[in-house]
């Protein structure tokens, strides 16, 4: 039974990527509320399949961190953090208090309430990447602002995730503060020797053969996140250094081969995660899902405005900037896993229920506000190109 | 920069690179063409370059080398529209119409420019100790003064190599240089005989 449990439940997941695909959205919330339905008190549940799809999840995570840090090179962490840390701050003071508020209102305890802060502060670099360039947006001029926001929220993940573990564990302020120093230290040193000395972690892990490249890569990120979870950091920190420190002339390789694999492994880990929450839990919670969603909406599209400003951009490019950055969805689940994982079974409901929301408002905004924005904002007089002597 | 005008882009067809771009200058026959070059994080670089004609184009190269070409929207200038795809294959049969022949012709314009410069072709033969290994270890620069200014792999042209870049076996380096620092570096690069 437990071949064919696993087996329709990727062709179930294949059918919603399809029609996701068709909506334009993003896969997530489609995989969460059919996992709502298959987890505990769900239609139907899920039982031989379900020890798997658990620690499948793990690794899930463990790979979405590893191409997020195969992603972004050294260099252009440096160039975001120049550019725009200031947006990556307004970034951090408008989006985390609402969950935190919201968290402590809604009675959980303080760090319950700082991995609420957490869900509501990242963007889904994966749904807004794909968004860009769906809309062909790529070449616009806010882009480079949107993008350096979803890399400091990147690089800003791998300090909070420490930082998060440790007050779930019921650490004190020394323990939060040690944990901290740990990861900016582990964060600076990979950074630094990257830029380095990346070529020789390259030559160790590049063979011509695909599946050595696999194997070393996944075997190394596997032995550098078990041991970071072994010292009370966080397996996904450990993930994402590893990616890292890869350099950027087999990052690509490395992505193209791991993409495939990632994706098993990260759908499975939604679903999980889906599995864990019990849907007669999301409903009540509804209400504050709701005024936290427009609430952080609302601050999301202020981080872009704020940013895409810095860039000189105007008005209608500020507004698509912001709204390119409201959707939520895979760190989100990410952090709502740890704290589940923690005990504190009460932030699982409050995650699937704004994820749900923004995953699928955050697109749809995003692309609604192009004929709106020009429409309203756009000036009337045509700017007549002025040519000009090059020499 | 004061924010509110709405920034540079929103009365001109063409804007002035703000300071954390980096302004290219291309040089080619007589004439100096600005590129403005933008980094994106985790895509690739976006080029911008305004014609002669007063056209603002907009070229993105993504990392796995598929390419948008784009020219900007009158009312809004920071909106790409017309958006050219190109996958990476096009990309490529694309620069080779457009680039491969200009590089070399370049790089000898520059030669007859500037007296006792000389731009050479040296072909990394198997058997080099550089093979595999990164450019910045040859000390082509130190040891030989000459500078490697393009790397030819195949069809692909790496030009203003950085140190990190891995050379193969096959690799066709540009080099400019005196004519003696040339010899030196093709004795450099073939390795102790």
């Amino acid at each position: 039974m437990f071949l064919v449990e696993l087996g329709l439940l990727f062709l179930g997941l294949s059918l919603l990527g399809l029609l996701s695909r068709r909506l334009g959205l993003s896969p997530i919330p489609f995989i969460l509320v059919a996992a709502l339905a298959l987890g505990e008190g769900g239609a139907v549940p899920l039982s031989t399949a379900a020890p798997f799809v658990e620690s499948a999840a793990e690794i899930g995570v463990v790979l979405l961190l590893l191409t997020l840090g195969l992603e972004f090179s050294a260099t252009e962490l440096f160039a975001s953090l120049r550019r725009h840390g200031p947006s990556g701050l307004v970034d951090l003071a408008l989006n985390a208090p609402p969950g935190f508020i919201a968290g402590l209102i809604i009675g959980l305890p303080w760090p319950g309430a700082m991995a609420l802060a957490g869900i509501t502060w990242i963007s889904s670099s994966g749904i807004v990447a794909r968004l860009l360039s769906d809309l062909g947006r790529l070449a616009n001029r806010e882009t480079p602002a949107v993008l350096s926001v979803l890399v400091l929220e990147d690089i800003a993940m791998a300090l909070f995730l420490p930082l998060l573990v440790v007050a779930l564990a019921g650490g004190g302020p020394a323990q939060a503060v040690t944990g901290v120093a740990l990861a900016l230290g582990a964060v600076l040193l990979v950074l630094v020797s990257a830029h380095r000395h990346g070529h020789r972690l390259g030559r160790l892990l590049a063979h011509p053969d695909d599946e050595q490249v696999l194997l070393r890569l996944f075997g190394l990120t596997l032995l550098v996140a078990g041991l970071a979870q072994a010292v009370g950091a966080s397996a996904a920190v450990g993930a994402f250094l590893v990616g890292i420190a890869v350099p950027a002339s087999l990052a690509d390789r490395a992505r193209a081969i791991l993409g495939p694999l990632r994706d098993l492994f990260a759908a499975t880990f939604f679903v999980s995660f889906g599995l864990a929450t019990d849907p007669s839990a999301v409903l009540p919670v509804l209400p504050v899902v709701l005024v936290l969603a427009l609430v952080t909406t609302v601050t999301k599209i202020g981080t872009g405005w704020f940013a895409a400003r810095r860039d000189g951009v105007a008005t209608p490019g500020r507004l698509r900037a912001g709204t390119a950055l409201v959707a939520r969805g895979e760190f989100s689940i990410i952090i709502a896993g740890l704290a589940v994982a923690a005990g504190l079974g009460e932030v699982g409901p409050v995650a699937t229920g704004y994820v749900l929301v923004l995953a699928v408002v955050g697109p749809v905004l995003a692309r609604f506000v192009e004929p709106i924005s020009s429409r309203l904002l756009a000036p009337r007089t045509r700017a007549s190109p002025t040519p000009r002597s090059v020499c | 920069m004061s924010a509110d005008c709405g920034g540079p882009t929103s009365r001109r067809g063409f804007r002035e690179p703000l300071p954390h771009e980096r302004t290219r200058q291309t040089i080619c026959h007589d004439d100096a063409v600005d590129l403005v070059e933008t980094l994106l994080p985790g895509v690739g670089i976006r080029y911008e370059l305004t014609t002669r004609a007063g056209l603002l184009l907009g070229i993105v190269v993504q990392r796995a080398g598929a390419v948008q070409v784009v020219v900007y929207d009158q009312h809004d200038p920071d909106r790409a529209r017309g958006v050219f795809h190109l996958e990476p294959e096009e990309a490529e049969a694309v620069a080779e119409i457009l680039g491969a022949p200009r590089l070399t012709q370049r790089f000898a314009d520059l030669s007859r420019e500037v007296p006792g410069l000389r731009s050479a072709r040296i072909a990394l033969r198997a058997g080099s100790p550089f093979d595999g290994r990164p450019l910045g270890e040859t000390r082509a620069r130190t040891l030989t003064g000459c500078s490697i200014v393009a790397v030819v792999r195949d069809a692909d042209i790496i030009t203003s190599p950085e140190p990190p870049e891995v050379l193969h076996a096959g690799d066709v380096l540009v080099a400019i240089g005196s004519q003696q620092g040339l010899e030196q570096l093709d004795t450099l690069l073939s390795g102790p005989s």
